[in-house]
């Protein structure tokens, strides 16, 4: 059996310092961005009263449910024991604490008073889940922390499996907690689902892997080391399994809500006459996301084709992103019904009336910054420590299991 | 420290509201003060009250909006200056309010009712249940409201809060009443003018200004005491929770809806 | 070696006592500006030193009661340090506590301090023209002086004065 070498990420220099130069630009101008939306107040934001949760949001909970994704790779290794996704453990788990710190980023950033950090760290209200998510944050941080350490040193070979185990039921906790963020909030009729949580952990895993597919490839290129065939294969079926397992849950989602009668209005919107938020579910979410991806990834044509595996994970990015709109901004533009029986003449709040948002550029350039927080991490990382194999070519014949 | 040299203290602590009774009152043994004293609001509110409304929705007229001008003047709203160049929309979807004038008409009957919403001040809040920094709380006396010295602007009650009674502050805010902070980058909302309660007085701004228009729509008093006229009120006649079905058992309750 | 640690303790010396000149000077003048309400005072709700010191954790404590347990009659409340720290400019009208050169913003600039307080409180004491209804008196206070005029220590506690004066003040 060939010992798999790991080494630190080495390039040319200019094709790395311009990569983390660019990132570090956008870094820049989204913390600008923030500091421009904080300074000034939300109001310069395309968020109100009515829509509460933005274009932030959004970024923060897609990287957040992403990171625990991530780690997927690492859990399958060391957990279950696949050979081929052995080597790749350490990069999955520093794509894990990259995402998951370009995610806080942003969601710190867009706080009212991000000024009290401290007391948000410091001050914990246990019934909610709010509180239990930034334990599960920190938790996960120290783990996946112990958990690489433990992959990367030899001497602590044997807690190896133990730290993959916690780690791995971690990661389900931290999405589960995120999916449940929504899943308490009872009087949104969107988010009144049971279904919420489980629907969340697997958004992780095929988000989480499509980063990890990207990333890794991006590594490699820059690095100019190569990937077997095969193993990319591998990971390109396990992302055509996730990605259908995404749709499916989306489908059960909606019928049971179709099911509830007081859904139907919420389901109609959604589904039918949302305007933007029904062509992002349909366009964005279903096609983008989920038949197009598949298309590339089941296609024989596209057999292997390593552009169409980049491509395909690139479109379950983004229509991931969508599927956290929509559920993120959609739910609350929907009106939350008051008076069954009623309908609303007059507001001055916007009662009974779908309500409006149209993102500023600011909450755009800072989600953005998030992402490119998590990439300069990992790249970073991956430059540092020992986090990539020298060579991802497929292992000789016998040792595939 | 002795005594004289506090004096002045005395004096720069407003001493007097009513120099007759204070001049009579200084007058008489210390111990009998002191009891007077302890029968105020020194241990705080108590869980002995519960304070609510009732709205009778029959008797809110079609375009009246004193009560929100009331709620706006009492606690500074009026004071918040709108940014320069906002629309109309967005200004009414930034600014906050705490009371808002809503029109239903029934779908079947065509019925129409008039009310007005604020905070329900229920009893299990979301909102304080999904507050992470327990900012968002419910006083004794039934009040829910945010301390805003430890809320970090997450606006997950807002998220949480079933009649969308929450505001967030956008802006910077120039001016503020001392009974009424406010401060960019925190939640509010009604808090059943939670100042005037603890001076004593048992009427909201909202309310008065209800009966000065003469439509008397609006009753606030003690729930849990049987003699206050809500508590009986709320026993002769039909009244609901809005959205009962979440079983939070509102302290704002209406009839005719 | 010896000689460079003398000289070490002297530039110690020397760099401590000027520091403590600087300090004492803060300290020794009234850090009260003229023309607000506290300037007419002998002291503060509690001795200076004592509130020079603490003052940040009596209001802190004080804020608890108040918005968690609604005692507002509290020894140490913001909006007393605001209305009796104002100063009036030559219009008569108040400046803002935390304006350069006032009373909080000076001191707290000098510790460089950050004075967060005003973000959301008011900075000027309320006058009666103002809107809003509650904590509205006023005028009283003019009739304070003929009690004062009496001029003889109350037999009573400061405590107890303390409480008088907001039971009757809440009233
Ligand atoms: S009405 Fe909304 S803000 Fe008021 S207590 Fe209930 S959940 Fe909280
Ligand atoms: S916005 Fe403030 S009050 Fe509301 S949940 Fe967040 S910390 Fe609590």
């Amino acid at each position: 059996m060939i010992k798999t070498q790991y080494r630190e990420l080495y390039c040319s220099s200019p094709r790395y310092w311009g990569g983390l130069a660019s990132l570090a630009f956008i870094i820049l101008v989204g913390l600008g961005a923030a500091f421009y939306m904080e300074h000034n107040g939300h109001f310069v934001t395309g968020m109100s009263n009515q829509i509460v949760w933005g274009l932030p949001h959004v970024f923060a909970i897609f990287l957040i449910v992403a990171a625990s994704g991530a780690l997927n790779v690492a859990s399958i290794g060391s957990v279950f024991g696949g050979p081929m996704y052995k080597p790749l453990g350490r990069f999955s788990g520093l794509l894990s604490i990259g995402l998951l710190a370009g995610g806080l980023v942003v969601l710190l950033l867009d706080l009212g008073r991000p000024d009290r950090l401290i007391v948000a760290m410091t001050t914990y209200n246990f019934k909610s889940i709010f509180a239990w998510n930034i334990i599960l944050y920190t938790g996960f941080f120290t783990i996946v922390g112990l958990y690489l350490w433990a992959m990367m040193d030899r001497k602590f070979e044997q807690f190896k499996r133990p730290i993959g185990f916690a780690a791995f039921f971690w990661r389900l906790a931290l999405t589960t907690g995120t999916g449940s963020i929504f899943g308490f909030l009872v009087a949104r009729e969107a988010y009144d689902a049971a279904i919420m949580a489980p629907m969340f952990i697997i958004m992780s895993f095929s988000y989480g892997l499509a980063f990890f597919i990207i990333t890794l490839m991006a590594a490699y290129w820059w690095a100019d080391r190569s990937i077997g065939d095969l193993r990319l294969a591998k990971l390109k079926n396990l992302l055509g399994v996730f990605v259908g397992a995404v749709l499916y849950f989306a489908l059960v989602y909606h019928l049971t809500n179709l099911y509830v009668t007081q859904h139907h209005g919420v389901e109609r919107f959604i589904l039918l006459d949302g305007g933007i938020y029904t062509n992002m579910f349909w366009i964005g979410q279903v096609v983008i996301g989920g038949i197009i991806p598949l298309f590339l990834l089941y296609s024989p044509a596209f057999a292997t084709s390593r552009f169409a595996i980049t491509v395909a994970s690139l479109l379950v990015l983004i229509g991931g992103f969508f599927q956290i709109y929509v559920i993120v901004i959609g739910g609350q533009a929907f009106p939350m019904n008051l008076f069954p029986g009623k309908e609303v003449l007059e507001s001055s709040f916007f009662d009974g009336v779908v309500a409006g948002y149209s993102p500023s550029l600011a909450e755009a350039l800072l989600g953005i910054a998030g992402v490119a927080v998590s990439m300069i991490l990992v790249a970073i990382g991956a430059r540092m420590l020992r986090v990539l194999p020298e060579s991802l070519e497929d292992p000789a014949e016998g040792e595939c299991v | 420290m002795s005594i004289n040299n506090d004096q002045p203290d005395l004096q720069r602590r407003d001493f007097i509201g009513k120099t007759v009774l204070a001049a009579g009152a200084a007058t008489v043994a210390p111990g009998v003060l002191l009891t007077v004293a302890n029968a105020g609001s020194d241990e705080g509110v108590s869980s002995a009250v519960r304070w609510g409304m009732l709205i009778d929705t029959n008797k809110c007229v079609d375009g009246c909006s004193a009560c929100v001008e009331a709620c706006d003047k009492e606690n500074g709203i009026d004071l918040i200056e709108r940014p320069q160049g906002q629309s109309d929309e967005m200004w009414n979807a930034q600014r906050p309010q705490w009371i808002r004038k809503v029109k239903l008409r029934d779908t079947q009957t065509g019925e129409i009712s008039n009310l007005p919403m604020m905070c329900q001040h229920c009893e299990h809040p979301p909102c304080v249940d999904v507050c992470p920094t327990g900012a968002s709380f419910k006083r004794a006396d039934g009040i829910v409201m945010v301390d805003r010295h430890i809320c970090i602007g997450c606006r997950y009650c807002m998220m949480a809060c079933p009649y969308k009674a929450r505001s967030f502050i956008h802006q910077d805010i120039a001016e503020q009443l001392t009974s009424a902070p406010r401060g960019k980058g925190c939640v509010e909302s009604c808090h059943l003018c939670a100042n005037r309660i603890d001076a004593g007085r048992e009427t909201t701004a909202c309310q008065d200004a209800c009966n000065q228009e003469g439509h008397k729509a609006i009753l606030f008093g003690d729930l849990k005491n049987p003699d206050s006229e809500i508590a009986r009120a709320l026993k002769a006649q039909h009244s609901r929770q809005i959205r009962a079905d979440l079983e939070l058992n509102t302290g704002v309750r209406y009839t005719n809806v | 070696m010896g000689s460079l640690s003398g000289i070490r303790r002297f530039a110690g010396m020397v760099v401590g006592g000027a520091l403590m000149l600087l300090a004492t000077g803060a300290i020794s003048d009234s850090a009260v500006t003229k023309g607000s309400k506290a300037a007419g005072l002998d002291t503060c709700v509690a001795p200076t030193a004592a509130m020079r010191r603490n003052h940040m954790d009596y209001l802190k404590h004080d804020r608890r009661e108040t918005v968690h347990k609604g005692i507002r009659n509290t020894q140490y409340s913001l909006a007393e340090c605001v209305e009796c720290h104002a100063e009036k400019d030559s219009a008569g009208a108040y400046k803002p506590v935390n304006a350069d050169g006032q009373f909080c913003e000076s001191c707290h600039s000098y510790v460089a301090v950050n004075l967060t307080c005003f973000q959301c409180h008011r900075k000027t004491p309320e006058n009666m023209s103002g809107n809003g209804t509650a904590m509205r008196e006023g005028d009283q206070r003019q009739v304070f002086g003929l009690l004062q005029s009496v001029d003889q220590p109350l037999s009573l506690s400061r405590d107890e004065l303390t409480r008088l004066h907001a039971k009757i003040e809440g009233n």
